[in-house]
Parts: C-alpha cells; structure tokens; sequence
C-alpha cells in the first residue's frame, strides 16, 4: 500500500468517525468545544500510534489464538499511561476531559485498527496509519466541535488556556455579540444532529466528486473519438 | 499461549507501573496547586498566612454536604483565626448534587461562595459559574446579622436572592445550602477554629 493512499483513507476515504463511525461515545460526549475535541482526539490520536506501533513490533510473537486479548492488554497499558502523564503534565485539560480520557480504552477505532493493520504490517506503515488515523479522528471531533461551539455559545477556541496555558487566555473568538446562545447545540442531541449533518455534507462531497470525474472521463472519451 | 498472555500482562503492568511513579510526585503538586487555587480565590489576599492545604478539621453534620463527612479549611493570619471554607453540597439541583465552597469569615460574614462541580442544564441553570454571571457575588458580604434567615430564600419564595432568568430550581438549591452553612458557623463559630480535633457530633 502507498504511503499516500494510507494518508487518505486516515484522513478521509477511511475515516474512523465520519466512515467507520467507530469511537462516537466520546466523540459525542466530548465535542462541546473546540479545545475539548483537539485534546481528546490528541489523546487518542497518541493512542492509536503507540497501539499500532506496539502491536505491529510484537505482532510475530503473538499466537493468532491469543491476539485480542494481547491487544487489550496493550492498548489498556497504553492508555492509563497516557491518563496518567495528561494529569501530571496537562492537569487542568485532564479535568475538563475527565472521564473521557479512560475510556479511549474503549474506543473501537483502536482495536480495530490493531487487528486490521497493525497486525499485518511492519511498524512504520502501523505508526503512519495510526498517525492518520488518528488525524482523521482528530479532524472530524475539531470540526463537530466547532460547529458546536460556534452555536451553541457564539465562540470558537474557549478554554485554549487549558491546554496552551496562560497566554492562550486571550485565544477566545467572540463571533457575536450579545449571543445567548443554541442550547440545543451543546446539549447531547446537538452531538447526534452535528454529526449527522456533517457526515451528510461529507458523503454529499463525495458523490459531486465522483459526478465530476465521470464527466471529465467522459469528455475526454469524445475528444479522443 | 497462557504463558505468552501472561508474560504480556507482566510486561504491561511493569511500563503502567513505571509512568505511575514517574508521574505520582508531579500528580499530587498539582493537586495540592488546585486545591490552593481554588481555596486562595475565596479570600482577599494577604489576609492570611498559614499553611491552609494542611490545617484542616473533619466534622460530620447532617445538615451538611448531604450528611457526609466534611473537611473545613481554616485561615489564620498571626495564628489567629481569620476564615473558614466550608465545603458543602446542595443536594435539591435540578439535576442531583451542587457542590459549593463557602467562605466565612469569623465574624459570620460570608466572603465569597463558589460552585466546584454540578451537572445543571448548560445556558440555563450554570448561571452560578462565575465565568457566566456574578449572581453567585450576591452572598458576597451577607450574614445572618445584616440579613435575618427568613430572608435567605430567592425572590419567588419571597426572600432576598434574585433567580436566574428561566431557572429557580438551582438558585433556589444554593440559597438553601449556603443558608444552612451560614447558620452551621453561627452554632459553633470559634470551635471550628480550634487547634485540635474538638468533639464534633
């Protein structure tokens, strides 16, 4: 496989949220902001490539009988690792994520990219499909995030001093005034309807991509004839 | 096969335990830096000087922080007695539990009263956050001195405290809450400033 093609099925072709749509529980609990949505999907994006790496070293001492719950293993080590350097190093983002930070043990993405690559690939191809991978999860919550922000509180980058510290505390955006607020956006429903809305914008780019180049196949065809 | 999960469990929980130590000393400072944070903000500063993180007292009321066990920070200045934060919780949200820090100078004055954790409906009823409003300032300088208990209620209910617009549940729970810390401290006052462990029910 092409190192270009495992970019673009990270990011787009492939993605984990907007394609697979695996990982939504913390992708919809999480999204309420934008600095939430990058520090989440950091978190899992580092995941993914230590997971993937881990897996793909370690995949030819793994007997096939075993190999699920060695990738628990792995990946539950990992994460609580990583839980445990988010409080020592980012304290006040690791309170805001909570919960959340644990539970990217459960995040099917991870697994799933354990099994169906990791495991049949050598360790640079696993770390780049993890990095994009994880990139492409990154985008899709940094986008929910946005659109949710934006409207449901009339802000974009609040909070960035959690995870940029104190000279982020001037980041925010007010985009407009006096703004009260969608409530609905912020609330969960607001998570399912974003997400919806933007896998649909998502599929509706491919289908006009797809028409355009049919079309463009098309003239060249007439041309040649 | 066991042997080989075993030795991978091995292996996992020697670099878990590894991060945990590395990390452990930086987790506990920047615990105890939250905690000052939190507990410096609810008085002017300079207006006291001991070591608030360490000269605490456990106490049990059932009025209290929903009848658990409470742990009251106290503020001296020349080791004399100057404040006490009361951590308590309001347990009537409209969506469960508010917990409330409560700063009491000893004169039964309240100097400042915050929200630490709540699950109230966002852009309705987190109008207690100070980062959306200062209606939680409204008990900043109250006592039972200048305001009498009747009083301690939200205007609906004919007291003194404005509600939040769409919102009264959650006012009227933290009213209620700082009400009953108010009067907690008004019932045992200089006891809770003494050195050791008083007796406590």
């Amino acid at each position: 496989m092409q190192y270009s093609q495992l970019i673009k099925e990270g990011l787009w072709t492939n993605n984990q949220a907007f394609v697979a749509l695996l990982g939504l529980c913390p992708l919809l609990a999480v999204s309420n902001t934008l600095i939430n949505s990058l520090g989440l999907g950091l978190a899992t994006t580092m995941t993914l490539v230590c997971s993937n790496v881990t897996v793909s070293v370690i995949r030819k001492a793994i007997p096939n009988e075993i190999r699920l719950p060695v990738f628990v293993l792995v990946i539950a080590s990992i994460v609580t690792a990583i839980e445990l350097m988010m409080n020592a190093y980012f304290f006040e983002l690791y309170k805001v994520l909570g919960i959340f930070v644990p539970l990217i043990v459960t995040n099917c993405a991870i697994i799933g990219r354990a099994e169906s690559f990791a495991f049949r690939n050598p360790p640079h191809k696993a770390f780049l499909d993890g990095l994009f991978m994880g990139l492409g999860f990154t985008l899709a919550l940094v986008l929910l995030g946005s659109v949710r922000e934006i409207l449901g509180a009339g802000t974009l980058f609040s909070g960035a001093a959690l995870m940029f510290g104190k000279s982020a505390e001037s980041w925010t955006v007010f985009l407009f005034e006096d703004y009260s607020g969608l409530l609905l956006a912020v609330l969960p429903p607001g998570a399912f309807i974003g997400l919806g809305l933007l896998i649909a914008l998502k599929n509706s780019l491919d289908i006009q991509r797809k028409a355009y180049r049919k079309e463009f196949k098309e003239q060249s065809v007439d041309k040649m004839n | 096969m066991a042997l080989i999960l075993g030795l991978f469990a091995v292996v996992g929980i020697g670099a878990v335990t590894w991060v945990y130590n590395v990390s452990k000393a930086k987790i506990i400072e920047n615990e105890r830096a939250a905690l000052i944070k939190q507990l410096s903000a609810l008085l002017p500063e300079g207006s006291y000087d001991n070591d608030i993180v360490n000269d605490t007292l456990e106490w049990t009321e059932p009025d209290l922080a929903a009848g658990g066990p409470l742990t009251i920070y106290r503020f001296r200045k020349n080791t004399l007695p100057v404040a006490v934060v009361i951590p308590t919780v309001a347990p009537d949200g409209y969506n469960g539990n508010i917990k409330l820090l409560v700063a009491i100078t000893k004169e039964g004055v309240v100097s400042a009263v915050r929200a630490v954790a709540h699950h109230e409906t966002p852009g309705l009823g987190d109008k207690m956050e100070l980062e959306r409003s200062d209606w939680i300032d409204l008990f900043k300088g109250q006592s039972l001195a200048l305001l009498p208990e009747s009083q301690w209620r939200v205007k609906r209910d004919g007291g003194t405290f404005d509600q939040f617009t769409g919102a009264t549940i959650t006012p009227r729970a933290i009213v209620k809450a700082v009400k009953k810390t108010v009067i907690f401290f008004e019932t045992y006052g200089d006891e809770l400033f003494l050195p050791l462990q008083p007796k406590g029910r």
